[in-house]
This record gives structure tokens, C-alpha cells and sequence, in this order.
């Protein structure tokens, strides 16, 4: 078998998190509403509506552009993009056609073997979503709640060469639409879909050949192996002599499987044309200015900053950065600390991560503020509390949004390490321990930490380890 | 005078003074509708006996009881002290392609016939709200396309009230009828290529196309939206003015609306034309249109009559002291019809989309095998002749292998046509014109049924208008004279952008200077025997 290369194009749609619609008033999310319950006559196209373009659906697009490193046109326009389907209500999409709000821009994709995968992006453009459709008891069903949620359209070159790479670059987008801000990316829920357009070649050759497009791929696993099993189809297909042929496949993520669609019902000419409705979309030198200078740190600069500056790992690196929130708070929580970075690194990685899985928030939304993560580290440190209290303190300043001193305070959580009370207890403790007091004198000074384990059974772990352990050195060499 | 006869100025002056009351000018209306107007159109209209052939048939739908409601609030809002508005129980007509809500708004056409909006469109809104009242939908070439109201779905269509044998132009047809007949006092229609200047001039009333933006288009169904102007129509032109006054202004919801404030028309009204420089155009003295084999084009000079009333016109004002500046070229107001036929159809066909069967209006009664099938008989059933025309023109010419020999290349026109009144009205230009002075259209109105079914020729009685929808600009006609067969010429006036003002203070100087004209004492056949004013 000669050995083949498999060239993969994305084109996801992503849904935007503005409160409304781009060109009505009804709210964009309408995940629970029951069908056609979130509609107006704009987004359900009677006759003599108008379009009123969403300001907010452009500024975030624009602020996606500009983290694609794509260049922001300062005058784009909406395009009319005709076409009939039941679940289209005007018979045609207001979509961007040959002047985007972004052109051109691209992803570096950091990839397992160190190397960084650059996916140039071809366009990215403002549009409507359509409706849904359903068949059901022989009935087309159409739910029109869709209709008007702004959405980018963003279409990468053929850069990514396997269902690895396809995933990989998905995660990436996810974790950068999260990072900022414009869209929820919640892949069930269709925030972000994707198209894959597969096709193979003999390694070292540069043509394209035919492409099939995969519909549907709608999490990070399908797209993963729709596109391994496409790839695969091809290639035997090709090596048996046959030839790809252009055609619609579709996923089926409960079989696995992919089938080639019917034929669509769609006209393939557009017929686009400037939608007369609406005014171009001017950004303004100083908008433009004002979206890249407000764009935050992005994901892969961050992680890259927090090795370099905080000696992590390229591991805890990425933990730290998978989400902003989460790294926002390691870094204010790092400067409030002012100790070693990679012990708050600890920290998080372990106990917070698995207090924000229990309680189920994101970082910013814990009660439990960098700042008191700082000091209950310090608190640890200095020894005024064990690790066990430090730990298990995490839990009850989130419940209580009390400060983790006043906790310790009023729980008396504090070690004991007062000389005079620790003294008395392992004079106590010596006492009841003859034999044991006897075999340590004699040399057997493994028998230390049995001491140390009674006198912290008996403060009930309070007692200063620290402490105890110079009490109990000092009365056991006193013969 | 009749309450009919009135003016919508000095009814509401009448109405706000409470020397007549809103009711008394519905039941006016609805009393001289029934004497004039003969049965609505419909869409299974049966025979007419040859009496109903003489009625004008302007309206589709008489909404008394809406008129009725109306006239009662402002009746209350006047007995309680408080300012019923500019409009105050002023008898409108509404062209059946502006949404009312709760009341039918069919287009014309068969495939919305039983459509009933949810909303009111923004001018029928403003309209209503300065107490204006909805007396009816009128009848219109069917979605807008025509120029005789002849392709209307809802038939009879509406005839000339001058003369019963001619047609009263299109495609607010309805709308002109309306008011030269005295069913009302105003009315409100859309002008696309010339659909309110045509009829307005065939009929002998006043009309005005504003400046694309000054008016919204919120709720009127879409012909072709880079060009829809919604517009007045009126007997005079201070009732031109005073209803312009009303709807015109920005509307958050029309994105294509204008944010420019609103002069004060009628006070406008006051001043005269001195100083004021009017042009003349060699190129609105000619219909020129391409032979349909090799692309050249021929001319022939529009009616005599015609260009004598513009040429008296000029004569008119250049005495009240205005300065006539001839020979303004307008050299490519000859390409407006081609030109319009591709941008228009274009625009035209991707809004006449959402007319699928799907979702609201006529769906194919048959049984369909599948979603191809009931969009194709759906549409085939309900959409006349001209839809279907301008649909398969439409796609062919924005299809992607044909978009830049004919839509690409008639946007580049578009904006030729353009640049010659940029030219004309540059402050710093060599004609420096306040207005531009042509004629509304090459003829007068023509016969019913003599030019209907020939689409082309039928599209080129809009070549004295077309180009300032291209443009934009404003335009204004009024009556200017009669011909031999006492048929209504119109002069029009096309104003800068949004100097709807200017052209308004000339239309009404020349108004008073023609006062006394005999052909101003003539009125419309379906009037004759009443009392004269």
C-alpha cells in the first residue's frame, strides 16, 4: 500500500452569546422554550419585516476575528443568500458573502510531539442560523426559535492532516471562544458545529484531490472518528482502484457509521447579492484599535508565560490555562501567596480542581477568593494549622464565605504547639509508656514516631508535629 | 363644498375645532365610496354589468368599522380638550401592500390573499396615530409590478375616474383613484419606478415620492428594497406636505431610514420661487428603449401635449421670478428602464421567497409527493403572471454565470444614473439646480387592456420617473394640464436628496399660479353632476 496523507478542512459554525438575536429582539438562547415559542414576525419572516443588525453580535464577532489573528475589514457587508427549505422562513439567509467582518488569520496548534500545527483560516463571516426540521409520524415538524441566532461561520484551509489534529483544533477553538467570551461553545447544545471536507493523496504530493463533506460531526469524538473512518473508506477505495467521488455524508454518532445523504433539496446557485435591507458594517479605525488592545491573553501565550515565569510544567501549565477563569485565579492567587509559585500550583491542581468539580463552578465563581487560598497555604506554611485543616478548610470558607482565620479561630482548628499544655500531654503519654520509654533509651529511636502518633492522637491532630517532635526529644534524652 | 371635497388640511382644522366631527367625514366617505366605487375587487369577481364598468373600483377592502373606531377616539380626544394630531379625521386609503394589523393585507395577489398581519406598518401607524382614518385597502398591480393596475388578482381593477375606458395607473392605481374620485382626502402608496408619480399624474392628483431613507419601509411588503419609497398621494400639494410631515422621520426598526431631521414642510409652503434654479433636461423629451435583437437604441418623442405642459410650466415659474436653466444633461436616464428591469426583478424575486406554501397564504390544494412539489404548484396557483415574469427574470439574471454581464453591470449604471444629479444639483457644479423640471410620464392614461400582457412596454411608462428611485432623490408630480381626450398630464419636480421641501414650495407656487387656469376647473368624469366646489 503506498502511503497516504489525509487533508482536512473544518468549517464550524459558531453560536455567538449575545442576549438577542442579530436582527430582532427575541433572546438567542431559546434551549428550552418549547417550539416556535421564541419567535417574532422578523425572525419568522412575514411579509414587510426589516432586519435591524445586533451591535453586539458584530463587536464579538470582531473580537473573534481579532483572536484569529484575522484581519477586521472595516467595511463589510450582509449578503442575501437564497435558497428554499421549510426551516429557511424567508427563503433566504442574511449571511456575509464576498466582504466579511474577518479575513484571512489563522490557529497554532501545539501537537503532542512538541511541534506547533499552524491552521490558516480562509474567511470568517456574520450570518442567521435557520430553523430546525423533524419528520415525525410522516409530518414535517419545523420549529422556527432558531431562526435569527447569530452565528460565525469559520472555514479553515486544508491544514489539518488527521482526526487527531481535526479534534485537536476543535478543543483549541472551544477553549479560545470560552477564553473570550463570545460564545459558550457547549458542542451539545450547538454552539459550535462543525463540517469536515476530508480527502487523501500520496504523501510528498501537493494537488487536492476530491473532497467529501462530512456533515454533523458535532463532538469532539465524532469528529475524531468520522473523519478516521472517512479517511480510511477512501483509501481503500482508492487502493482497490475505485475513485472518490464528491458527495454529502452524514454521521451517525450512536452507530459510528457515516451514509451518504439524499440528495440535497437545496439549489446549489445562491444567487447572492448585497441585502438592500441592511447598511454596510463600518469599524472604525479606533474600534478596531479598541477590540485588539481589550483581546485578554490568549490560552497558548498563557501557558507558555506560566512555564517560563512560574517554573510549571508544560502539564500543570496546561491544566492552569485550560480555562481563563481558572488561570486568573491561579495568578492572583500566586501574587497574594508571594511564595513559591509551584505550591500554589499544587494546591490548585489537587484540592481546587476537585472543589470546583464538587461544587460544580467555574473558578470566578467560587466563594473561596484567590486571596483566602493564599492564606490558608500560609497559614499551613507557618505551621498554625496541618495540611489535612488547610484542605478540608477549602470546603467550609466556599460554604461559609467566612474568613479561613476566623474559621480556625472559632473552630479551634489552630495546632497546638503552646509548650506548657503540648508538655503536659507527652509527660502524660511517657508516663503510660514505660516499657516503650525504656526500649528508645536503649537505642530503638525508631520508636519516635509512635510517640509523635500518640501525642497526635490524643490533641486529636492539633498538636504542632514540629513541636511535639523537639518536646519529645527533649524529655525522652533527659534520663 | 362637500365634506368630501375638503382638503385634509381644512378637515382637520374643521375636525380639531369641533366644527365637524371625525364621524360625520367617515360617513361622507363611506356614502361617496358607494356612489363612485362599485362592488371591491375580489378574486372571483363574476360578470360586471355595464353600470358596475363606469365605477372607479379603487378599494379591495372598505374597513368601516376600523374608520369608525378611529373617528370615535378622535371625536372623544377633541370633546375632551386634547390634541387629536395633524390629521385629525382626514379620510385615508391604504394600498393593499402595507400591513394594518388585524385586517387583510393580500398585495393583490391570490397566494396572501387571506393574510393578516400581526402588526401595523410604522407610516399607517404615524398616520393613524395624528388621526388620520383607515377608510380601506385599494386595489394595486398585483405585489406592485405593473403600471395599470390591471394585473391585479383582485379584480375589477381600478379604473380612471376621469374616464371609466382608461386605466389609472400603477401601481397605486388605488390610491390615485381614491383621491381624484373623493372617496378620500389622502392616501398612502409606494413608488418602486414611478408607482406613485404614474397614477398620481394619470388620475390628476398630486403625489410624492420622498428621498429613499425619509420614510420607513417597516410593514410595507417588499417589491424591491434598495428602491420601495412609501409615499402620499393627495389632491393638493399643501395635503402633499402636511401628510409627509407626518410619516416621514427615522425608525429604529428600517435600518435604511434616515436619521436627518425633518424640515417643516408646511412652512415651507409659504415661501415663493424667487432666485430659485430650475432645470430643464433635453433627455426627458424622448422614450428611448433598445431593439430587442441588436441592443440599439431607438426614441421617439413622448406626447406633445406632454411637453408643452412642462414647457408652460417653466413659463409659469420663470414669471414668479424662479431662473429656467435649459439643457441640463441627464444622459443616462435613458438606461433607467434596463436598468431597472435587472435591479429590480433581482431584488424582487429573492423577497418573493418567503411566499413557499410553507408557512402562511395559499398552499396548493392538491396532493404533493414532496417539498419540491408544493413549493412548484403553490406558487404556479398562486402567483399571478407579472409575479412569475419578474421571478424568472430575476433569478436568471443574478444566476452565477449571468450576475456580472447583467446584475454587476447594472449596479455600475445605477450609479452612472446617479452621478448625473449629483452633477445637476452641485452647489458648485455648472447648473447648480434646485429642482429639475420634466415631464411625470411620456403619455397620457391609457386604454384598459391595450397595453396589458406586453410587460416590456408596459414597464416603459416608468421612464420619466425610474431614474430618481435609482438615484434616490425626491420627486414630486402634480397636475399640470389636460389633453384633448381631457385625460390629466402631471409635471414632475425631482429634488436633491432630501430637499423634499424645496420641490414642495415650488409644486405649490405653481399651483397658485395656475389657480385660475380653466383646466383646473374640469373634474373627473365619475364626479360630474355633483356640486361643483
Amino acid at each position: 500500500m503506498k502511503d497516504y496523507e489525509v487533508i482536512i478542512g473544518l468549517e464550524t459554525h459558531i453560536q455567538l452569546n449575545t442576549r438577542t438575536k442579530i436582527f430582532c429582539s427575541c433572546k438567542a438562547d431559546s434551549w428550552e422554550a418549547a417550539p416556535n415559542t421564541n419567535i417574532c414576525p422578523v425572525c419568522s419572516g412575514l411579509p414587510g419585516v426589516l432586519p435591524v443588525l445586533n451591535a453586539e453580535a458584530v463587536r464579538k464577532g470582531a473580537i473573534l476575528a481579532a483572536a484569529m489573528h484575522a484581519h477586521i475589514n472595516p467595511k463589510s457587508y450582509f449578503d442575501r443568500k437564497n435558497y428554499f427549505y421549510p426551516d429557511l422562513p424567508k427563503g433566504y439567509q442574511i449571511s456575509q458573502f464576498d466582504e466579511p467582518i474577518g479575513k484571512g488569520g489563522y490557529m497554532d496548534l501545539p501537537m503532542e510531539n512538541g511541534e506547533t500545527r499552524r491552521v490558516r483560516i480562509h474567511n470568517l463571516h456574520l450570518e442567521e442560523d435557520a430553523g430546525k426540521t423533524k419528520t415525525e409520524h410522516g409530518m414535517r415538524l419545523l420549529d422556527f426559535n432558531r431562526c435569527g441566532v447569530p452565528l460565525v461561520e469559520m472555514v479553515t484551509e486544508p491544514d489539518l492532516r488527521s482526526g487527531d489534529e481535526a479534534a485537536q483544533y476543535l478543543v483549541r477553538l472551544r477553549q479560545l471562544l470560552r477564553w473570550i467570551g463570545v460564545s459558550e461553545a457547549d458542542m451539545e447544545r450547538g454552539h459550535l458545529r462543525c463540517d469536515a471536507n476530508v480527502s487523501i493523496r500520496e504523501r510528498g504530493s501537493t494537488v487536492l484531490n476530491t473532497k467529501t463533506e462530512i456533515k454533523n460531526v458535532n463532538s469532539i469524538d465524532s469528529v475524531r472518528q468520522a473523519i478516521g473512518e472517512e479517511a480510511k473508506r477512501q483509501i481503500e477505495l482508492v487502493e482497490s482502484g475505485g475513485k472518490v467521488e464528491s458527495f454529502t455524508l452524514d454521521w451517525d454518532a450512536d452507530r459510528g457509521k457515516l451514509s451518504k445523504m439524499r440528495s440535497k433539496e437545496t439549489e446549489a446557485d445562491y444567487r447572492y447579492f448585497r441585502e438592500p435591507d441592511l447598511l454596510p458594517v463600518i469599524l472604525t479605525a479606533e474600534e478596531v484599535e479598541e477590540i485588539h488592545a481589550g483581546l485578554p491573553e490568549l490560552p497558548l501565550a498563557r501557558r507558555a508565560r506560566f512555564e517560563q515565569d512560574y517554573q510549571l510544567s508544560g502539564y500543570d501549565a496546561e491544566i492552569l490555562t485550560g480555562e481563563r477563569s481558572l488561570s486568573d485565579y491561579y495568578e492572583a492567587a500566586v501574587q497574594a501567596y508571594g511564595g513559591e509559585a509551584k505550591v500554589v500550583a499544587n494546591w490548585m491542581m489537587n484540592d481546587l480542581s476537585r472543589l470546583l468539580n464538587d461544587q460544580g463552578k467555574t473558578a470566578e465563581q467560587l466563594t473561596l477568593k484567590p486571596e483566602n487560598l493564599s492564606e490558608i497555604i500560609r497559614m499551613v506554611d507557618e505551621g498554625k494549622i496541618n495540611a489535612a485543616t488547610g484542605k478540608s478548610l477549602l470546603k467550609k470558607v466556599e460554604e461559609t464565605g467566612k474568613s479561613p482565620a476566623a474559621i480556625v479561630e472559632e473552630e479551634g482548628l489552630g495546632l497546638v504547639a503552646d509548650s506548657g499544655a503540648l508538655r503536659a500531654q507527652i509527660e502524660a503519654i511517657l508516663a503510660s509508656a514505660p516499657d516503650e520509654v525504656a526500649n528508645f533509651r536503649s537505642g530503638k529511636e525508631s520508636l519516635l514516631g509512635w510517640f509523635v502518633g500518640q501525642v497526635m492522637r490524643g490533641s486529636g491532630g492539633k498538636a504542632d508535629p514540629k513541636r511535639t517532635r523537639e518536646i519529645l526529644l527533649e524529655m525522652l534524652n533527659k534520663h | 363644498m362637500t365634506l368630501t371635497q375638503l382638503s385634509a388640511f381644512e378637515t382637520a382644522q374643521k375636525v380639531r375645532t369641533g366644527e365637524v366631527k371625525a364621524i360625520e367625514m367617515v360617513q361622507a366617505a363611506l356614502n361617496q365610496i358607494k356612489n363612485v366605487d362599485g362592488v371591491s375587487g375580489s378574486l372571483e369577481p363574476g360578470n360586471l354589468s355595464p353600470e358596475e364598468e363606469q365605477k372607479v373600483h379603487a378599494f379591495i377592502q372598505v374597513t368601516e368599522d376600523l374608520a369608525l373606531s378611529q373617528a370615535e377616539k378622535v371625536d372623544q380626544m377633541v370633546t375632551n380638550g386634547e390634541d387629536p394630531g395633524l390629521l385629525a379625521g382626514v379620510p385615508l386609503s391604504v394600498k393593499d401592500i402595507f400591513c394594518v394589523e388585524g385586517t387583510n393585507t393580500t398585495a393583490a395577489s391570490k397566494i396572501i390573499a387571506n393574510f393578516v398581519p400581526p402588526y401595523t406598518a410604522t407610516t399607517v401607524k404615524r398616520l393613524t396615530e395624528a388621526g388620520a382614518l383607515v377608510l380601506g385597502k385599494v386595489n394595486l398591480d398585483e405585489f406592485t409590478f405593473g403600471s395599470s393596475n390591471e394585473s391585479s388578482a383582485f379584480q375589477p381593477s381600478t379604473n380612471n375616474p376621469w374616464h371609466t375606458d382608461f386605466v389609472p395607473g400603477g401601481s397605486s392605481g388605488g390610491s390615485a383613484a381614491s383621491v381624484a374620485a373623493q372617496e378620500v382626502a389622502l392616501s398612502l402608496g409606494t413608488d418602486t419606478g414611478g408607482s406613485i408619480r404614474q397614477p398620481a399624474a394619470f388620475c390628476g392628483v398630486v403625489g410624492l415620492k420622498p428621498s429613499y431613507g425619509r420614510v420607513s419601509r417597516l410593514g410595507l411588503i417588499a417589491f424591491a428594497s434598495s428602491l420601495d419609497c412609501p409615499g402620499p398621494l393627495a389632491r393638493d400639494v399643501r395635503d402633499t406636505a402636511l401628510m409627509l410631515q407626518v410619516m416621514a422621520g427615522n425608525d429604529p426598526k428600517d435600518s435604511t431610514s434616515s436619521t436627518k431631521p425633518v424640515d417643516n414642510y408646511l412652512a415651507a409652503l409659504e415661501k415663493d420661487v424667487k432666485g430659485l434654479r430650475i432645470g430643464l433636461s433635453p433627455d426627458y423629451e424622448a422614450l428611448y428603449y433598445p431593439d430587442m435583437e441588436s441592443g440599439e437604441l431607438h426614441s421617439e418623442p413622448i406626447q406633445k401635449e406632454v411637453h408643452d405642459v412642462v414647457m408652460q410650466a417653466a413659463e409659469w415659474l420663470a414669471k414668479a421670478g424662479a431662473e429656467i436653466i435649459e439643457n441640463v444633461p441627464m444622459s443616462n436616464t435613458r438606461y433607467g428602464i434596463p436598468t431597472y428591469f435587472v435591479i429590480s426583478r433581482v431584488e424582487a424575486a429573492s423577497n418573493l421567497h418567503r411566499f413557499d406554501g410553507v408557512k402562511y397564504g395559499y398552499r396548493t390544494p392538491e396532493n404533493v409527493g414532496d417539498l419540491i412539489e408544493l413549493y412548484r404548484r403553490s406558487r404556479a396557483e398562486g402567483f399571478g403572471l407579472e409575479p412569475k415574469l419578474r421571478i424568472l427574470m430575476g433569478m436568471y439574471v443574478s444566476a452565477a454565470e449571468h450576475a456580472s454581464a447583467y446584475y454587476q453591470k447594472a449596479l455600475k449604471v445605477r450609479s452612472l444614473i446617479r452621478n448625473d444629479f449629483d452633477q445637476a444639483f452641485d452647489r458648485g457644479g455648472d447648473y447648480r439646480l434646485d429642482a429639475l423640471l420634466t415631464p411625470t410620464t411620456a403619455t397620457t392614461a391609457f386604454k384598459r387592456k391595450s397595453v396589458y400582457g406586453n410587460s416590456v412596454l408596459m414597464q416603459y411608462s416608468d421612464q420619466m420617473t425610474v431614474a430618481s428611485n435609482h438615484a434616490g432623490v425626491p420627486a414630486l408630480t402634480l397636475p399640470g394640464g389636460l389633453d384633448k381626450n381631457g385625460l390629466p398630464i402631471g409635471i414632475q419636480l425631482i429634488g436633491n436628496d432630501f430637499r423634499e421641501e424645496l420641490i414642495l414650495r415650488i409644486g405649490h407656487a405653481y399651483e397658485q399660479l395656475t389657480a385660475d387656469e380653466a383646466w383646473r376647473q374640469v373634474r373627473p368624469q365619475v364626479l360630474q353632476g355633483e356640486v361643483k366646489a
